[in-house]
């Protein structure tokens, strides 16, 4: 059993000079959950497309189980979800999944178990055509089930539902999660990916701009907000000591943030000794959000 | 096999296509009507039966031209059929599932290669049963005098299934793929006027007949020609008022491979197609 799922190799899409993704390269290993980070239009979709042969790179490659299987013999080993729900109106959610059963090749066994995992054994015998949005996009998650896949590819699948329907689907991907499918998660929701995901990969205009574990974006050495009564000296303060980075001042309060570990105690005696007198003063871990807004908006190029 | 089922449980649990493909079978039955046609009228006393087109071997022309006429029904079935696959945006799916574009493509091939066969073998059926009521020849050697033409009949059904199937990857929508196909029989009409007209004065050597055999529509029409003139009676007729002609009905093995080549040509451009494309 490969280790290594699925590798791209310097991927590039361009639509006429359009480039929707440039030089991706990428590895996902059994066992995790990715997320795939990324404005709308950031080729995330594209990125998805091409791995699952329904969009024709324009160089590169991209290779599944170590290049031991052709993409489409693999492609029966994993489950995939792309923006919609895509399944023959005229058929019965049973007649459709027997249909994938019949393309991926797999045993129908899994199917009662598939469809009541996602509340819609009831309605086994229903079209396709008469049911709601978030009745369509779990089918559509039953289905990329049904054949017990090595990865779960998930594309926005929250997108477009009611809260009530984006609860269900974050509950059944915890749920899926943790019975230790591996994950691959598309998705510009920063809070779904924060709550699901071991690791990120952060894409913009194409270009990645960060790979590797959730914890590592988050986990810095954190921010402080401080203000005090006399904002010039604070300023020269905080501008000469050693372990602080980058100052921005916002409705009187000044964002700095920590460039070496530094407790709150620490900063604040030495504030003490500096006879500057506060009136506000937190210390704070920044947010996937933050972190991502950080990332895409002063990196320029991929790090790796 | 696998393929062919795929297609097949799509087809079969749509219940206009199976209406269509049903249809589409009991009209080929149709033909049978023309056996109770009866015109008595004063003195006229005509009966279509007994005019001598159910005789063998003639039964095996006159049905296979007429059943043939009745492919345009059956292409709406095929266009329909890739049509809603682009509209229900299922090809894309089907791909993600697994399948590849060859063999998406392939489950199509297979279809059309089923339902062929199947017509032909109707075709077989029906003809030896209203010639077996009607003919006036009975002996096996002249029953089985001509089958070429239940051949010519499923290459002719076949490779303008392809051009259907080709069409509608191209146009992707039904509707739109049905009325190119309309549009490409005029285009083909009046490409052959225009080539009547201007052709031999360009190239002398070349006649207009000679090519636009290599139309597709044309080449298919080419395979199995008219066969009313064929008929005794007629013919009598002609000869009557001094017009007597002999004409070759006979299939050329020419137009079968012209057929088989556009045949090759469209499954090949769909593959392309599909490659190409971005979905």
């Amino acid at each position: 059993m490969s280790k290594t799922l699925l590798q791209l190799n310097y991927l590039t899409k361009k639509y006429g000079s359009l480039t929707a993704v440039n030089m991706l390269s990428l590895t996902l290993t059994r066992g995790k959950v990715y997320g795939l980070l990324g404005p709308n239009g950031s080729g995330k979709s594209t990125t998805l497309g091409m791995v699952l042969n329904v969009v024709n790179p324009t160089s590169g490659s991209f290779e599944w189980y170590e290049g031991s299987l052709t993409t489409h013999q693999a492609l029966k080993k994993i489950g995939a979800i792309i923006e919609r729900p895509n399944f023959y109106p005229y058929m019965t959610a049973l007649q459709n999944l027997t249909l994938i059963c019949k393309i991926k090749q797999c045993s129908t066994d899994n199917i009662e178990d598939q469809l009541k995992l996602v509340n819609l054994w009831d309605r086994k015998n229903s079209k396709f055509s008469t049911f709601s949005l978030g009745m369509k996009q779990r089918l559509a998650i039953a289905a990329a089930l049904v054949n017990n896949p090595d990865l779960l590819i998930l594309d926005e699948p929250t997108n477009g539902l009611d809260p009530e329907g984006i609860h269900q689907i974050r509950k059944l991907i915890l749920t899926i999660a943790a019975q230790g499918t591996t994950i691959l998660l598309a998705s510009h929701l920063l809070d779904e990916v924060e709550k699901v995901c071991s690791d990120v990969i952060v894409l913009k205009n194409g270009v990645k701009y960060y790979e590797g574990p959730v914890k590592e974006l988050t986990q810095t050495y954190g921010y402080f907000e401080i203000a005090a009564e006399n904002k010039k000296q604070l300023l020269s303060f905080l501008e000469t000591y050693s372990a602080l980075g980058e100052i921005i001042e916002e409705n009187g309060i000044f964002q700095v943030v920590a460039t070496k570990e530094l407790s709150s105690i620490e900063l604040s005696k030495d504030l003490q000794k500096a006879k500057i007198v506060i009136i506000h003063f937190t210390k704070k871990q920044p947010s996937l959000e933050s972190q991502f807004l950080s990332i895409t908006q002063t990196q320029k190029h991929a790090s790796t | 096999m696998r393929l062919l089922k795929i297609e097949l449980y799509k087809l079969w649990h749509s219940r206009i296509s199976k209406v269509l493909i049903s249809g589409y079978f009991l009209l080929i039955f149709s033909i049978a009507i023309l056996s109770t046609i009866k015109v008595e009228f004063g003195p006229v006393n005509f009966y279509l039966a007994e005019q001598g087109i159910f005789n063998f071997p003639y039964i095996w022309h006159f049905n296979t031209f007429m059943i043939a006429l009745l492919k345009v029904f059956f292409a709406i079935i095929i266009v329909a059929m890739i049509g809603n696959e682009y509209s229900n945006k299922t090809l894309k799916q089907n791909l993600i599932d697994g399948l590849s574009k060859a063999e998406f493509l392939r489950t199509k091939v297979y279809a059309i290669i089923a339902f062929v066969i199947i017509s032909t073998l109707l075709v077989f059926i029906i003809s030896l049963v209203l010639g077996g009521i009607y003919s006036d020849y009975n002996e096996l050697q002249i029953i089985f005098m001509d089958l070429e033409f239940l051949l010519a009949y499923a290459i002719k059904l076949f490779c303008f299934f392809t051009f259907c199937l080709f069409l509608s990857l191209l146009i992707k929508r039904s509707a739109f793929a049905l009325a190119f196909l309309a549009l490409w029989q005029v285009i083909e009409g009046i490409a052959f006027g225009l080539m009547k007209w201007k052709l031999s004065d360009l190239i002398p050597q070349l006649s207009a007949e000679q090519v636009f055999q290599f139309f597709p529509l044309n080449a298919m029409g080419n395979l199995i020609k008219e066969p009313f003139s064929r008929l005794s009676a007629i013919q009598n007729i002609a000869d009557q008022i001094g017009e007597g002609f002999t004409k070759d009905y006979s299939i050329s093995l020419w137009s079968i491979l012209i057929v088989l080549a556009w045949s090759i040509i469209f499954i090949g451009g769909s593959y392309l197609l599909l490659n190409k494309r971005d979905l």
